[in-house]
Order: structure tokens, then sequence, then C-alpha cells
């Protein structure tokens, strides 16, 4: 069985996925990764899953624009030069 | 995206893949080979190493020695792991490796002879290890480029480990000095052959894949711009009296002499055959704990 | 109450012989780099064989200026280490039948060390690992042929690694009936060798040379 290996490398960060070892149940598997991942205190927890029991998700349609609600869908630099120009000046809008 | 040539032009762009993407044939294939060459060459690695482990001559170093061979192993399970994924059984791995069919870097076929012979490996054969490691970090193939990460991590005692050991011997007897030059004087041929003969880089498919990001005579002029002046400051001799570094920066040594690497690799080393026949014993021996680990 | 001569050095005896304990049983475990059943138990070995060099390191420090001097340049015949842990054992089945009764008979040797070596809790610490890996395996083992015919054949030398006062606690634990112990002070047939293979190199350089 093989057992995907998350760790957590210090207090506040997250989980990140490690590697994997094949061992019979999660006793061996903590055993082995245990040592695998954390004889040099580089690991202050792991979690391990079985690679079956992860569910895969890497595809997404993107076929509209969306862009509305991204960051990258907003370009304010031409308006900001143009307000910033008119402060001081005479033309003002009433 | 199944189109190989669109394929070529990402990775040699820059473009990584994963294990569940598509890949062309020949680069499955060629990145499976090496991939299992490395994780053969970590398994026997270990071998002669391990019985100075049994002989090392004060506490920290046996614990220290004990933990490298420990990271090659810990390294062999990593990069088998990576190959398994790529669809290639752990048992098929080893019963390649034990008929010959598959090979492993030509320094592990060589016998260690004294405890010189233990500071040279970790001091310089590590060295030029890491080297051919650190051009795989931006491997095409993402799994392996990212074990490489925590490999070339751990690597980084090893080196240290091994010029402790060198320092230590150089700084006390004159036998034990003598005991380093003669080490090193038997390892050199070898180390100058590590990184394999030169090819020009548009016939190297390991470039062309992006699998690795350097070529040999690159990786072997980067080994000696490193470590040549380092073995020199220690008052030890490099045994090549060719062995220059030119006007253009560009280092000129002695052919080495690849007709041994050839002979070496394709199983034919001093110690290839008794090595892997040790393996070999072991697997079988072993068999039934396997065994009883599956049964439920 | 001050410790009368006699029993202080049995008592530094004791400490003795659990550092040699840990060092032999250190230095066979350390043989099995690179050569375990699976590549994934060869690590978690290795370190197993690490921590028992590292507590025999820490006895030593109590017993002595110089550890490595008490690890490497004594006779064999002044070493203190149960027969259990000099045992040449080639094959998974033994060392880990070994490796198991080992860790349940050093339990109750340290527990009972609680009171009078501060050093004994934290080696329990460790030795907690030790024990969850050596009954994993055992659980694993215990209903097939070669594990149990190595339990068989190393039980009386199991029995040996405790004073006689500790056995039945040790055969409570086993689920085995107290027999005639192999006990500490004739050597095995193979420590000789361990000891000449141990020190070649240290003997190569004069005494105090650096490594």
């Amino acid at each position: 069985m093989i057992w995907e290996v998350f760790r957590r490398g210090r207090a506040g960060a997250a989980f990140e996925h490690s590697g994997s070892v094949e061992a019979p149940d999660a006793e061996f598997a903590e055993a082995w990764a245990r040592e695998q991942y954390g004889r040099r205190g580089e690991s202050v927890a792991l979690w391990l899953v079985p690679r079956d029991a992860v569910h895969v998700v890497d595809d997404w349609a993107d076929e509209f624009d969306l862009k509305y609600r991204r960051v990258d869908g907003y370009s304010i630099k031409a308006r900001l030069k143009e307000a910033r120009s008119r402060v001081g000046s005479t033309e003002r809008r009433s | 995206m199944r189109d190989e040539q669109a394929f070529i032009e990402y990775v040699q762009g820059g473009g990584q893949v994963e294990a569940g993407d598509w890949m062309p044939d020949d680069y499955r294939a060629k990145l499976l080979k090496f991939v299992e060459m490395h994780a053969n060459s970590e398994l026997m690695g270990v071998l002669p190493e391990r019985e100075w482990i049994l002989r090392a001559p004060t506490l920290q170093r046996k614990l220290a020695l004990t933990a490298k061979v420990q990271d090659e192993v810990g390294h062999a399970q990593l990069i088998y792991r990576v190959a398994e994924d790529l669809g290639k059984p752990r048992d098929a791995m080893f019963a390649d490796l034990i008929s010959g069919k598959a090979k492993f870097h030509n320094v592990f076929h060589y016998p260690t002879k004294t405890w010189g012979d233990v500071g040279v490996i970790a001091w310089l054969v590590d060295a030029a290890a890491i080297i051919s490691q650190k051009a795989l970090l931006k491997c095409s193939y993402a799994p392996y480029a990212r074990i490489m990460k925590k490999i070339c991590w751990e690597e980084s005692f090893h080196i240290l480990h091994g010029r402790d050991v060198i320092l230590a011997m150089v700084t006390g007897t004159p036998q034990q000095f003598e005991l380093v030059q003669e080490a090193l004087n038997r390892w050199w041929g070898p180390l100058m052959q590590f990184h394999g003969n030169p090819i020009p880089r548009d016939e190297d498919p390991m470039w062309f894949w992006r699998i690795k990001s350097q070529g040999n005579e690159e990786a072997r002029q980067q080994f000696l711009d490193g470590y040549v002046p380092q073995i020199l400051e220690l008052g030890l001799e490099v045994p090549d009296p060719k062995l220059r570094k030119n006007e253009e920066g560009v280092w000129e040594y002695s052919e080495p002499d690849w007709a041994e690497l050839k002979h070496v690799v394709t199983g034919h080393g001093p110690r290839t055959a008794e090595r892997l026949a040790f393996r070999a014993r072991f697997l079988e021996q072993e068999q039934w704990v396997r065994d009883a680990l599956v049964a439920a | 109450m001050a410790a009368s001569p006699t029993r202080q050095r049995r008592y530094e005896l004791e400490l003795l012989g659990l550092a040699d304990d840990e060092l032999i049983v250190g230095w066979r475990d350390s043989e099995w780099t690179g050569i375990a059943p699976m590549l994934e138990e060869d690590v978690a070995f290795s370190s197993i064989a690490q921590n028992e060099i590292g507590h025999a390191r820490a006895v030593y420090e109590l017993l002595g200026d110089d550890a490595d001097a008490l690890a490497f340049d004594r006779r064999p015949e002044e070493y203190r280490c149960a027969p259990l842990v000099q045992l040449h054992l080639l094959d998974w089945a033994h060392t880990i039948a070994r490796r198991w009764l080992y860790e349940v008979a050093d339990e109750i040797r340290i527990s009972a060390l609680r009171e009078t070596l501060p050093l004994a809790a934290k080696i329990d610490r460790e030795e907690q690992y030790h024990r969850m890996h050596a009954e994993m395996w055992h659980e694993r083992l215990r209903d097939t042929a070669p594990f149990r015919a190595a339990v068989e054949e190393l039980w009386p030398y199991a029995l040996g690694v405790l004073p006689a006062e500790q056995r039945n606690a040790l055969a409570a634990r086993i689920g085995r009936p107290v027999v005639d112990a192999v006990e500490r002070g004739e050597h095995v047939d193979g420590f000789t060798g361990l000891w000449e293979e141990m020190t070649t190199v240290r003997r190569s350089a004069p005494a105090g040379a650096q490594w």
C-alpha cells in the first residue's frame, strides 16, 4: 500500500506533500515515515494518507471571461493617472 | 497535450510534468532508465562503506558514518518510489540490478581498502555526486526534481563529515597522512570517469529532454574547480601530472580511461560480482519477511 | 546512608554492563544498514542502532572521562555485555526476535534504575519508540515459524540480560517460563572477532591518535 506523506516543517506552517512510503498498514507507515521524514527534526508533524484515499482534482473549464472576479481583471493605472492630474487644476466637475 | 513537438517545446521552455501526465515514449524510457540507475547507485553505494561502519575508530565517527549510509538508503527509497510511480515495480528493478541488466555508477564497483577510503569517498565521491544531483533540481520531471531537494539537503553533511575525517588524518601521524594520499591515488581515476565521457550538447538526450541541466564535461570542470584547490591546500598530490587549469580557465587533464569506465559499468568492476551476490543473498533470504508483511 | 565502596562498585559495574549491552547491540544492529528486508525498514532500523550507541556513550560519560576509551580500549574479557547482544545474527528472524526480547528486558532494567540514574528517564523516552517498533514486528511475525524458532532459541539468552530478581517480570511479559539463563561472564564465540573488527582501525595508530 502506498502512503502519501505530508509534513508540517515548523509550527504555523501548512502541511506540505513530501513523498510516499510503501507499507502494509498505518503502524508500519508511521514507523517508517517517522525516520524518513523526521530523523533530523525537520518535521513537527506528519499526515500519512493512503494513496487511494486521496481524491484528485486536476481539471477546470475556463471557457468564458471570468476576469471580473480576479485581480488581473483590473487595470486602474490609466484612470488613476487621469484622476491625479485633475487635482489642483481648474477643470473640475461640479 | 499529446503532441510530441508541443511536449518538447514545453520542457525545453522550462516546463515540468507530473506522474499522471502524458509523455512521449522516448522521454519516459530515457527518464526511467536514468532514475533507475540513480536508485541502483544509491543502493549499491552503501556496500563499500558499510564494512567500515563496523570498524569506525571513535563513537562519533561510527555514528556519523552510520547516519551517512542511512541517508543513502533513504535516498534509494525516495528514488525507487519515483521510478515505481513511472511504472516499474521495485521487485523488477532489483531483479534487473542483480542480473546485470540495469546499471549503477562506476565508483561503487571498486574496493575500499582503508579508513583513508572512507574519508576520500565521503569528501570527493559524494562531492562529485552532489554536482550531478544539483543538475537535476530543475528536472523536467517534477517528482524527481522535488526529491532532489531533500537529497541535496541531506548530502550537505556528508561532504563536511568527509572533509573532517580527512583533516583529522592529514594533521595526524605521517602514516595517517599516507593512508589518505594512497586512497586518493586509487580513487582519482574512477573520480575523473564518474561524470561520463563528454557528449556535445546537441547529442545529449538528457539535455534534450531537460532531465539534466548540465553536461558531463561541465560537471567534471565544476568538480575540479571546487575540489582540486581543497586537495592541494592540504599538501596532498593529485596523481595526474597533466592536471592544470589553462589560460581560459578550463581544466586540462590526462584522458580518463573510457574503456575502463565502460568495462566497469557493464558489470566487470573489481567488486561488481561480489556485491551483487551479497545483495542477492539477502534479498532471497528475507523474501519470507516481505511475504509475511503483505499477507493480511 | 552512604553507599559502601563495594556497593558503589557493583552499581558501576551494573551501569557498565548496561552501556556495554547498548554498545554491542547497537554495533550488531548497525550491520543491517543497507541489507534490511525493505528499504523503509532499513532507514528506521539504522536510527535504532544509532540511538543505542548514543545511550552507550551517555552512560560511559558518567563512568569515565573518555567514552571512546571505554568503548574501544579495553581487552575483550573486560567487557560486561550479556551474551544475547554478542550473538552474530545475520538473518532477520533472529535479529528482530532479539530486538523484541532485548527491548522488553531493557524496559524492566531501566525502570529499576530510574531512582538512581537521572539518565534513565531520557533513555526510556527514546526507547519508547524502539518498543513500538519491536512490538509492531512481533505482532506481524509472531505466528511465523522462523520468528517462533528464533524466540525459542534466544529465550535463555534474553533472561541473561537481567539480574535474577527481574527475570520473573520478563517471563510474564514475554509469556514464557523462566528457564536456565545464559549468564553474563563468559563471552560467546564470536565476541573476540567482533572486538577485533571493532578496534582494528583504532589500534592501527598509537593511543591518543586523532581520527
